[in-house]
């Protein structure tokens, strides 16, 4: 049987807006060795992007001295992004998971950051505690391109 | 900055063309320039034309909706036109089709606002 292929990276940067656009491209540059599915890769552009703007704004504050850490994983098909801050934390996951439930309204927030990561990816897990930060963990079976190869 | 924001005027309509990606962090310059835009006394609808916007995330929704919001306290309308199936899926998602009318390209998108003038 052949070897699981697996592979890694880490990345820490701090919370600076202009770095939402860095982390999403990071990760979809590093995905791109499975040569995954256009769809796909806008999928975890996007679900990356909420994350990391989350932290930015709810976690963080808009404090740009925060730092944000993501580690993206492989294991075969199946890829596995986690996001952590080390900021204010949720107080209310499930309230904070409702769509278009916003804690910040007056900022022009949809509230749908959340209900865009679970229908984008496979599993999305939240761990929260006030005072010490929030890592999201997302997971997604890549779409086998391997039906079109097999075509031409 | 990777968003290019263009503003028109067609009559009474601002018609505002996105260029690149609407996240967080460039949703600022856009909420900025249109506001700006709908001060003047001639504006009284609003039309986003998103051809060339190729990545949009929640944030994007967000500006959406603000704007959306201003306009109608206007007593506007608000339209979209050529919006990329990625951003449609978001949109979709959302609910923002209830209450915005999207359309294939500007011109349609310019006189749907000019009927309910």
């Amino acid at each position: 049987m052949k070897p699981v292929h697996t592979n890694f990276m880490e990345l820490c940067f701090n919370a600076r807006s202009e770095n939402e656009s860095f982390a999403r491209v990071a990760v979809a540059a590093f995905l791109s060795q499975l040569d995954p599915t256009i769809e796909d890769l806008t999928d975890i552009k996007t679900v990356v992007s909420e994350a990391v703007t989350n932290s930015v704004i709810h976690g963080y504050e808009e404090n740009p001295e925060g730092v944000i850490l993501i580690r993206t994983e492989i294991e075969g098909t199946k890829i596995c992004v986690q996001i952590t801050d080390y900021g204010l934390g949720i107080e209310d996951v499930t309230e904070a998971r409702q769509p278009l439930y916003t804690s910040k309204p007056e900022l022009e927030r949809s509230g749908m950051g959340f209900t865009i990561m679970e229908n984008f990816m496979d599993e999305v897990m939240i761990h929260s505690k006030l005072g010490e930060g929030t890592t999201i963990q997302l997971v997604k079976q890549l779409t086998p391109q391997s039906q079109q190869s097999l075509v031409n | 900055m990777a968003l290019h924001l263009d503003v028109k005027r067609s009559k009474n309509v601002l018609v505002a063309r996105l260029d690149g990606e609407l996240d967080h962090h460039t949703a600022a310059h856009v909420r900025k320039v249109i506001e700006e835009e709908l001060n003047h006394e001639w504006v009284t609808h609003l039309v986003l034309n998103l051809e060339k916007l190729e990545f949009m995330d929640s944030s994007g929704l967000g500006v959406i909706l603000g704007r959306y919001k201003r306009v109608t306290q206007m007593g506007g309308k608000m339209t979209i036109c050529s919006v990329q199936p990625p951003i449609e899926r978001i949109m979709e998602m959302s609910g923002l089709f209830k209450i915005l009318q999207m359309f294939q390209d500007e011109s349609s998108a310019v006189s749907a606002c000019g009927v309910a003038s």
